[in-house]
């Protein structure tokens, strides 16, 4: 926000003023130019690019489907200031994409779609946009369509308090991508985690009806949540390299935390169990729900009508 | 409130209070909230500032509509954050309403029935993804020009607000006019879809200033009471003398044939927009006005039982400590 009290408005009495220059203002543009500008992007010794780069992708999916999810809450939100903090939790998010699918294609440019010669859609466009389905590698809980304002904060607190430890451990990789990315993501998952606990809290003991909407929030997404634990072969492997977290040792400290909120707010823990996958295959598989499809069919409509579209 | 306070005043000291109040106006100097203004000052205030509001409000659905579908992750974060400033900006303007005795609640309700109007642009739709850039250049532009001289309007928390929106608007508009020029150095698919949005934006666009002025039924009484500082047609001309040359440099045509320089007035002539389309749209027959409405009351209803689950959890928290500010204003100066 500018500051009033040092503000001209004789600065703005040409509302054209500047249109064409760059100046530090501007809240958009620059550091958005090269995801990866300034970050060494050398791939650590002992480490296979390829492994690396589905492991950016896993972690990005996650990030890029969320964000879209979230984002579908912009002007629809019970008031405006829940309208802008969820935003604010979708762009998070998306940055946190944009640097991790830029780092997927640094790293391992083969997993990259071809598009026509000449094309100038940058590389972690064509890895969001270029891929299908069964390319994408985000857990499900990311994808399953929103529900209530209930449903979506109880999708955000599992989602950040998980991604939350898992971007503590992260920021220790020996990928200093990985390590740069998820310490700018700890504090914004900080606040993601704090936005959804409140809110979870405020639900559960705000009215009978929030109360019950939660419940069913919570009881909807809770087969979801298990597998966000499960070690996927790529995982271990990022690992073991030290360059990625495996999620199963993360249940002890995501459980803490888990049911610190949930005793606050007087719920107790679904005994349901997990969400089956086919043949064992999950959301890490490429394995997905249906609403995954149609997601990705609306994200990616305008970008794939221009494969040598300019944005 | 001031005007219960009218009701009670000795003649002669509402005579004092009325020429100390057009003195400030004529120095330039700002009415605060708690200053003594004529009644119809304050309504006509609330009308104004609760119309920008609302107008920023309903603003953020024809580009919110293209958060999903945003062609690159670079142009899905701008306009993202785009539409978020958009909701800001109305959460300043309510917040300046409320400073004059009318709540979020009240206003959103007199808009949801119908009883508050919004700025006729938002009536039109959005068909293409160019036209994330056009309304970011000519709808974001106009309204800028509309709003820089009310950093300067009478009443301080509305200048005040407008100072902070309009640093925004100018972001965005920004971020609009170089989504234009990026397009146009893109495919010919794309230079098509940046010309074809401009025409449909750009007579829409000359309409946000509103009728012309032999038509402007509020204007001179605005203009006495320093809420507005120029008339609507000296605000168009301005709109249209900055953009011409925009266009040039962008490289499409605006779809007037009547425009042209003129060397004697020193600023461009230009053809007159279809008053009667603007006067249906205002009265509701736009092609997107019960859109619009329906869209707002429905996230509104949505959003009701959380606001109330809010208010019931607060309420709760609050007898245990935290007390409400309660004043309201009614010491009269
Ligand atoms: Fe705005
Ligand atoms: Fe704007």
């Amino acid at each position: 926000m500018p500051d009033v009290r040092t503000h001209e408005p004789d600065d703005h009495d040409n509302a054209y003023a500047g249109l064409l220059v760059n100046d530090v203002h501007w809240a958009f543009g620059t550091d958005f130019e090269d995801p990866l500008a300034g970050v060494d992007a050398t791939v650590p010794d002992g480490v296979e690019p390829a492994a690396l780069a589905t492991y950016c992708l896993m972690l990005g999916d996650d990030a890029l489907v969320m964000s879209q999810r979230i984002a579908e809450w912009c002007s629809n939100a019970p008031d405006l200031e829940e309208d802008i903090a969820l935003s604010n939790i979708a762009l998070d998010l998306l940055g946190q994409a944009r640097l991790l699918l830029a780092r997927a294609a640094a790293a391992d440019g083969a997993q990259v779609p071809a598009l026509p010669d000449g094309s100038p859609v940058p590389d972690e466009d064509r890895l969001a946009y270029f891929r299908d389905v069964a390319q994408f590698r985000n857990v499900r809980l990311a994808e399953v369509p929103n529900g209530d304002f209930a449903q979506t904060v109880t999708r955000i607190l599992l989602f950040s308090t998980w991604r939350l430890a898992l971007f503590e451990e992260l920021s220790r990789s020996r990928d200093a991508v990985l390590a740069a990315v998820a310490a700018k993501g700890v504090k914004e998952l900080t606040y993601h985690r704090d936005f959804a606990g409140r809110w979870f809290l405020t639900l559960a003991r705000g009215t009978a009806d929030s109360r019950r909407r939660l419940l069913a929030g919570l009881d909807e997404l809770w087969p979801l949540w298990a597998e966000l634990f499960e070690t996927h072969d790529v995982e271990r492997a990022a690992s073991g390299a030290g360059v990625g977290v495996d999620p199963a040792g993360l249940t002890a400290d995501v459980d803490a935390v888990l049911d610190q909120v949930l005793a606050a707010s007087g719920v107790d823990r679904p005994d349901h169990g997990p969400l089956g996958g086919a043949h064992g295959r999950r959301g890490r598989d490429g394995h997905h729900t249906g609403a995954l499809g149609s997601l990705l069919e609306e994200m990616q409509v305008v970008a794939r009508a221009h494969p040598r579209g300019q944005w | 409130m001031s005007a219960v306070a009218d009701a009670e005043l000795e003649p002669e000291l509402e005579a004092e209070l009325e020429a100390r109040f057009e003195a400030t106006v004529r120095r330039k100097d700002r009415i605060e909230p708690r200053d003594w203004m004529p009644e119809a000052y304050r309504k006509t205030l609330v009308r104004q500032v609760a119309q920008h509001a609302h107008s920023e409000i309903i603003g953020m659905q024809p580009e919110g509509a293209w958060i999903g579908r945003a062609p690159s992750l670079r142009r899905k974060a701008i306009l993202l954050a785009k539409v978020q400033d958009e909701a800001g900006h109305g959460l300043y303007l309510y917040s300046a309403t409320e400073t004059l005795g009318v709540s979020r609640q009240e206003l959103t309700e007199m808009l949801i029935g119908g009883r508050q109007k919004y700025s006729s642009i938002f009536n039109y739709p959005t068909l293409s993804y160019a036209d994330m850039g056009t309304i970011g250049w000519l709808v974001d532009g106009a309204a800028i020009c509309n709003q820089v001289p009310l950093c300067r309007t009478s009443f301080g928390p509305y200048g005040r607000a407008m100072i902070r929106i309009c640093k925004e608007e100018s972001f965005h508009q920004r971020q609009g006019y170089e989504l234009l020029t990026t397009m146009m150095r893109g495919t010919d698919e794309q230079r098509a879809m940046v010309q074809e949005s401009v025409n449909r934006f750009w007579w829409p666009s000359l309409m946000m200033f509103g009728p012309p002025d032999d038509a402007s039924t509020n204007t001179a009484q605005s203009m006495a009471w320093g809420i507005k500082t120029h008339t609507n047609d000296e605000l168009r001309q301005r709109f249209v003398d900055m953009t011409v040359p925009q266009a040039e440099v962008l490289g499409v045509t605006l779809p007037d044939p009547e425009l042209a320089w003129n060397e004697e007035r020193g600023s461009y002539d230009f053809g007159q927009p279809d008053w009667d389309e603007f006067w249906r749209v205002v009265k509701g027959d736009g092609p997107c006005n019960a859109q619009r409405v329906a869209h707002r009351k429905r996230a509104w209803d949505e959003g009701a039982w959380v606001r109330e689950a809010a208010l019931a959890f607060a309420s709760r928290a609050g007898s245990a400590g935290l007390e409400d500010d309660v004043s309201d204003g009614t010491e009269a100066t």
